[in-house]
């Protein structure tokens, strides 16, 4: 298949997935369900990996600060922007792409090859709207406050290594954080992390539930829908970025 | 009764389902019989509109089902069950969520009353203390038995099996092929069961449909399938040395 074929039936499978749930009670407990799948169980990643991000920010920095007469707040600033513009929302969502996605990928795609799909068809219920919809609606969601729990994490990582390392003072690292901020930033990052959401959840449900085969398709499958939602990530943060702060 | 009308069926060039005609009969198991990749499972998912026949009707009683619009066939579906070749139960639920699945979708029934629903259908099937084991803690038979509880859960009309039981021991696969008849009695439904197990057709055929490379090739019943003249049934029912001597001797 080529790109505009993929649009093409990527389009039509959104239409499916984004009609009205079958049954209201049934589908808000999906969503609880999702929400702890693919948010509870993504927070220890999201933590270790902004918290040493974090450290390797701020002593990179500092010890790139060769010139005596630059302060050393900028420490802080400087870990601070980092996570807060590109960390925390586009590298903590390709890693989620990674881990998020191969599972809803495999997930959904044994489900095709199992007929547990063709089961729910049988059944008169709109499957991709059944099983993806909620995925898509928890992600964007709980990735939001992944989004804050990371630049958290991270800053308190960038904290710790310049203290612990005696490289910056704590006092001035704060101080640094909160030098030349602008609220704005987050708005932006927050708009990138819900679009990641999106893509994370709906691109590897897509490549899962058109599966054809067997287990070995299901690999397949998995692996294009990580690289797939990985590049859509890399791109849509290009766009956004130039649209939010042009 | 299910009745089809020059149903045909083909992916891109490959042509699956030939001008496929016949009625299968409320109360009885229907059977369709054939070689691997003769086209049976197409059969069976195109009569429950999983696939979209290119021409050709299938009518419910006397609702042509290829003909209804979406919500058209909703309401028929909702009377139909299908027990899937691996049993297609849902990972992600145990035995008793499996079972409850439908009732929770369909059924205006009290919590209550879906207990009871689920603990009968269950019952029925002999399973015994494994509501709260997930799929994959079941033996293979447990599996298909579940499936069969899901799918008579709403009270279907109709009854389809695809390969009930493939992978199953021989005293296994007997039990299950009699538990869906005795179902297809108790609650009146048109049964249709695709297989190519011979045993099946001894023990429950009671109508049957032979394809063959995509064509209905013979139509009759158990006891007339050994004295037909049909060389492609002849080939397929006699494949084994077992049907052979059993043939000599009679
Ligand atoms: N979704 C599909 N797309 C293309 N070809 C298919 C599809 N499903 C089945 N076929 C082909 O149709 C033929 C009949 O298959 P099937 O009905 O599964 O046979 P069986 O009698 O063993 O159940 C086979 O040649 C198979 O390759
Ligand atoms: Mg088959």
């Amino acid at each position: 298949m080529n790109l505009f074929e993929h649009v093409g039936k990527f389009s039509r499978f959104l239409l499916l997935v984004l009609s009205k749930p079958e049954k209201g009670k049934l589908f808000f407990s999906q969503i609880v369900k999702e929400i702890h799948k693919l948010g509870i169980n993504s927070i220890g990643i999201v933590v270790i990996i902004s918290l040493f991000m974090g450290a390797v920010i701020s002593l990179q920095t500092a010890y790139n600060m060769l010139n005596p007469l630059l302060p050393d707040y900028l420490v802080g600033y400087t870990t601070r922007e980092s996570m807060l513009l590109e960390f925390s929302s586009t590298i903590v969502g390709l890693i989620l792409a990674g881990k998020v996605g191969s599972n809803i990928a495999s997930e959904i795609g044994s489900m095709r090859v199992t007929e547990q799909i063709d089961a729910l068809e049988i059944m008169g219920i709109n499957s991709a709207n059944h099983l993806i919809l909620p995925k898509i609606v928890a992600a964007i969601f709980i990735n939001p406050f992944l989004y804050v729990l990371s630049v958290f994490v991270g800053i308190l990582g960038g904290l710790s290594a310049g203290y612990l390392t005696g490289t910056v003072p704590i006092s001035e690292f704060i101080y640094g954080i909160q030098y030349g901020f602008i609220p704005y930033y987050i708005t932006y990052s927050l708009i990138k992390t819900v679009v990641f959401a999106f893509i994370i959840t709906a691109v590897p449900s897509y490549y899962g539930y058109y599966v054809k085969g067997g287990a070995l398709e299901v690999g397949k499958a998995s692996t294009k829908a990580v690289v797939n939602s990985s590049i859509l990530i890399l791109l849509a943060n290009v766009i956004l970025t130039q649209i939010l702060l042009k | 009764m299910i009745r089809l009308e020059n149903v045909n069926k083909s992916f891109g060039d490959l042509k699956v389902l030939n001008d496929i005609s016949i009625t299968f009969e409320s109360g009885k198991t229907n059977l369709i019989i054939g070689q691997s990749g003769s086209g049976k499972t197409v059969l069976l998912k195109s009569i429950i509109g999983l696939h979209d026949v290119d021409n050709g009707a299938i009518f419910y009683n006397d609702r042509n089902f290829t003909e209804l619009n979406h919500k058209g066939k909703k309401e028929i579906r909702k009377e139909m069950g299908m027990v899937f070749q691996g049993g297609a139960l849902f990972d992600s639920l145990n035995v008793e969520e499996n079972v409850r699945f439908p009732l929770d979708m369909f059924s205006t029934m009290s919590e209550k009353e879906k207990s009871k629903r689920v603990a009968f259908c269950l019952d029925r099937v002999n399973i015994q203390n494994a509501n709260h084991l997930y799929p994959a803690e079941i033996s293979g038979g447990m599996q298909k038995r579940v499936a069969i509880a899901r799918a008579i859960a709403l009270n279907p009309k109709y009854l389809f099996c695809d390969e009930p039981n493939s992978g199953l021991d021989p005293v296994t696969a007997i039990v299950i092929d009699n538990l869906i008849q005795e179902i297809t009695k108790e609650f009146d439904m048109t049964t249709i069961i695709n297989t190519h197990d011979m045993n099946s057709v001894m023990e429950i055929g009671e109508k049957i449909l032979f394809i063959s490379k995509g064509y209905k090739a013979w139509e009759g019943n158990k006891d007339q399938i050994f004295n037909t003249e049909n060389q492609a049934l002849n080939d397929f029912v006699f494949a084994s040395d077992l049907f052979k001597n059993i043939k000599k001797s009679t």
